[in-house]
């Protein structure tokens, strides 16, 4: 049990040494002490602002991360979590502003919507999946750029909002109050802590912790989360033991698209300016995809890789002020990806050959005592 | 992970034997590949000169609508070519998109630096560095080849952004999403003859010029399309064409290309044939970042004169379409290459020339349709007739279509082929498995 913790944490604690030692060659690339960029990095995250601040970060990206790590669960790859993200996200916006419906209700349509579109996104490189054999990785590769197309192109027509004179920004109508999300800020106060004026923490971190606790009951403690991750573990046996895979296909890239469709509302509800626009944050797909990596599909292990993808992400921010390049931090995400996959990789061969060794000793032992006796 | 699915699709009754066909569609059909191709060439210039004349879009067929379609295929091939030699020797390259984008960084940062075929060196070299990181995790490592590609993705969009800001500084012209412009290019050809070019000083006839001019039915289309195709000819054009041959006939016709192509169907095998199974994967990776890279080199550095943030705009995941569009063949690739620059062409030069895209697309539908229903293929068919009749409805009732919509024209196409020619596709048998050396008994 203790070896099992300990090997968690070792591949991912490599994969971040790794990380530092590699943008560490970057900072000095262009001259700057790396030891200065990290502690001024630290310095700054840890402040009790950034600390929300990241929280507000990994929110997005945990959710994310969770949908592809349901995918991961039963060896599928639904790379088509940013298209889908995105296109939840401008049409809940856009009929989310024409709806008007009293508070809770309000904020509840535009999340169904969401859930729907980002399942309706899935449906298509799914049903191909079932029904023609296309691999889903690239069905989902393009779907995120039609995903993109499309959106770009309801900005412009059927979902644009009226756009406030001077402001050249597209973007759908602004979402009234009812359909804002309210923030956490008093919880963060029962602390005691002052928070800045302007400065929230995001009342979806709730949604996020749901989200996570359901995950686990759906893949651990249900008869479905047992055929899933049977599935990824055996396709072959688990069709001969009766498993419909087909259906399974179906309901888990359903699902996934479906928490996909979830991403982008933790900024659509809960900030400032309250609608899709050209501004919106993008990559939160590919993002997730990473985080996923890095939490090896655990929920308590998404929520650390998220919170540390969010901490890299604030705490970079003080680099400009510096004269160091905040730009820095994608190369070391990306160093992380790569690095946390290989290290996880090489423990898992040390693993096997621990266990080889084991098994050619055991029967050696048993003959000694048995001539011993 | 594996891209190629083993079994058949359950739920579908489909038989692979060939069906029988109507005797001109039967002599089509035992054509050799060579002539085949060019009867379907002839068909879709004819199909082009009609709407042409039906939509009285006269951009469809000119020739600055093939050159510019050449210069934005020829990205897209290069990323496809890439594909193929990655794939081909079993290993996914999802991160041809990053791979290209550290080709546009380096190429224009050789260029600013040193000189335009410098530059063109140096973006190969950056997309071949990708290319073997992507080699060190997959085949070394043994690490999913799509996670790999992911992870390069971010890392060439994150290494770009990084080296931008530090050497675009201020006072370069450039900055933190650009670089500084490229003044020097590229020289230019045209072919002697055929689109005027010169030869030895003297100025040859423009022959395809003065037929575009003339205005005969298909002639002149044929001219016109030619023309661009022939003519102010970057000499990295000229390159990249010439790289569609010469890979076949690598691939096809040497030994290393019998080799690369068994690691990709049975390294099992090829290994106990005394393959260096590990050491041809990464050549072929690494080759595969090389064309990626001079594909990304030859944004920067041909088809514009500057390095910009998001300037591949995923035309990495575009070759990779064109890749499957081709049937993990060198000139499959670039017909799919060649298609989709052309939509791309004439969304950038005219409105009323994609609006005459969709007729086209009706007629070719139409065509599909009938050679289905000939061949009894009725699914098939009836689902061509709708789409045929959907997209002249569309043609008859618009005006123009969304620019946007032209942008994911090739996903939609690959989407397509993929949903009703897979049994046609043939993807190399072992692509996307992790290999480890010795461990076949």
């Amino acid at each position: 049990m203790i070896r099992r913790a300990a090997v968690a944490v070792v591949a991912p604690a490599l994969a971040i040494v790794l990380a530092l030692a590699i943008s560490s060659l970057f900072l000095l690339l262009a001259g700057v002490s790396p030891a200065e960029a990290y502690s001024s990095m630290w310095s700054y995250g840890t402040q009790s602002d950034s600390l929300v601040s990241t929280v507000n970060r990994a929110i997005p990206l945990y959710i994310s991360a969770l949908a592809v790590a349901l995918g991961f669960k039963m060896g599928l790859f639904n790379i088509g979590v940013e298209g889908q993200y995105r296109i939840a996200a401008v049409v809940s916006a856009g009929l989310g502003a024409k709806l008007s419906l009293p508070g809770p209700l309000h904020v509840g349509a535009i999340l169904v919507i969401a859930v729907v579109v980002g399942m309706m996104w899935v449906l298509i490189p799914a049903v191909l999946r079932i029904t023609r054999g296309v691999h889903e990785v690239i069905a989902t590769i393009m779907m995120n750029a039609i995903s993109f197309g499309i959106t770009a192109w309801l900005l412009t027509g059927p979902l644009q909002g009226k756009t406030s004179g001077t402001s050249l920004i597209l973007g759908t109508d602004r979402l009234p109050a009812s359909a804002h999300f309210p923030n956490l800020n008093r919880l963060v106060e029962l602390f005691g802590v002052e928070l800045r004026r302007g400065s929230n923490l995001d009342g979806f971190l709730i949604i996020a912790v749901l989200l996570g606790i359901g995950y686990h009951l759906l893949v651990n403690k249900t008869r479905f989360g047992y055929e899933l991750r049977a599935t990824g573990y055996n396709p072959i046996a688990t069709r001969v033991a009766g498993v419909n895979s087909n259906a399974t296909i179906l309901k888990t890239l359903l699902l996934s698209g479906g928490v996909a469709g979830l991403i982008g509302m933790a900024y659509l509800l809960g900030s400032s300016p309250y609608r899709y626009d050209t501004g919106f944050p993008q990559q939160y797909g590919f993002t997730g995809i990473a985080v996923a990596l890095l939490g090896r599909n655990h929920p308590v292990g998404i929520a650390f890789g998220a919170l540390l993808f969010g901490f890299m992400d604030r705490s970079s921010q003080i680099l400009d002020l510096h004269n160091i390049p905040k730009e820095i931090v994608v190369i070391m995400q990306g160093v992380i990806v790569i690095s946390v996959v290989i290290a996880y990789e090489l423990v898992r061969r040390y693993r096997q050959i621990q266990e080889e060794k084991a098994v050619s000793r055991e029967p050696v032992m048993a003959g000694v005592e048995a001539a011993s006796s | 992970m594996s891209l190629a699915e083993p079994s058949l699709p359950s739920g579908t009754t489909e038989t692979v034997t060939p069906r029988r066909a109507v005797a001109p569609l039967r002599r089509l059909q035992e054509m050799p590949a060579r002539q085949r191709a060019f009867v379907y060439a002839i068909g879709a210039i004819l199909l082009l000169s009609l709407t042409r004349v039906l939509s009285d879009a006269h951009q469809l067929t000119s020739p600055g609508t093939s050159g510019a379609a050449l210069r934005l295929a020829v990205p897209l091939g290069m990323a496809a070519l890439g594909g193929v030699f990655s794939e081909r020797a079993g290993v996914v390259n999802i991160g041809l998109e990053g791979m290209m984008i550290l080709g546009t960084w380096f190429g224009a940062w050789g260029a600013w630096q040193f000189g335009p075929w410098q530059g063109i060196a140096l973006g190969i070299l950056g997309g071949a560095i990708g290319g073997l990181i992507h080699a060190i995790a997959t085949v070394s490592f043994g690490v999913d080849q799509i996670i790999s590609g992911v992870a390069i993705n971010i890392l060439g969009l994150g290494v770009a952004r990084y080296l931008s800001v530090i050497t675009y500084t201020a006072g370069t012209g450039g900055g933190a999403t650009q670089s500084p412009q490229i003044t020097q290019k590229i020289s230019t050809v045209n072919l002697p003859f055929f689109a005027g070019g010169e030869l030895l000083g003297w100025k040859s006839p423009n022959i395809l010029g003065w037929l575009d001019r003339q205005d005969w039915f298909f002639v002149s289309d044929v001219g016109g399309l030619l023309q661009g195709l022939t003519s102010n000819l970057s000499l990295v054009t000229v390159l990249a064409m010439v790289l569609f041959p010469a890979s076949t006939w690598l691939l096809w016709k040497t030994r290393f290309g019998l080799r690369l192509r068994s690691v990709g169907e049975n390294p099992t095998a090829a290994e106990s044939l005394g393959i260096a199974v590990y050491r041809v994967k990464y050549v072929a990776v690494v080759i595969s970042g090389a064309f990626a890279g001079l594909g990304g080199a030859y944004l920067s550095l041909v088809a514009s004169n500057i390095y910009r943030e998001g300037q591949t705009n995923g035309r990495g995941f575009i070759g990779l379409a064109a890749m499957i569009f081709g049937n993990w063949k060198p000139y499959g690739a670039a017909v799919g290459s060649g298609l989709f620059g052309f939509a791309d062409a004439l969304q950038l030069r005219n409105a009323k020339a994609v609006h005459a895209l969709l007729l086209l697309v009706a007629m070719v539908a139409l065509v599909f349709a009938i050679k289905a229903l000939l061949e009894g293929r009725l699914r098939q068919g009836l689902f061509s007739l709708l789409a045929a009749i959907v997209f002249g409805l569309w043609y008859l009732t618009s005006e123009e279509v969304p620019s946007q919509f032209t942008s994911f024209t090739p996903h939609v196409v690959t989407l397509l082929v993929l949903a009703f020619a897979t049994q046609r596709l043939r993807p190399p048998a072992k692509v996307g498995e992790p290999y480890r050396r010795g461990e076949a008994h």
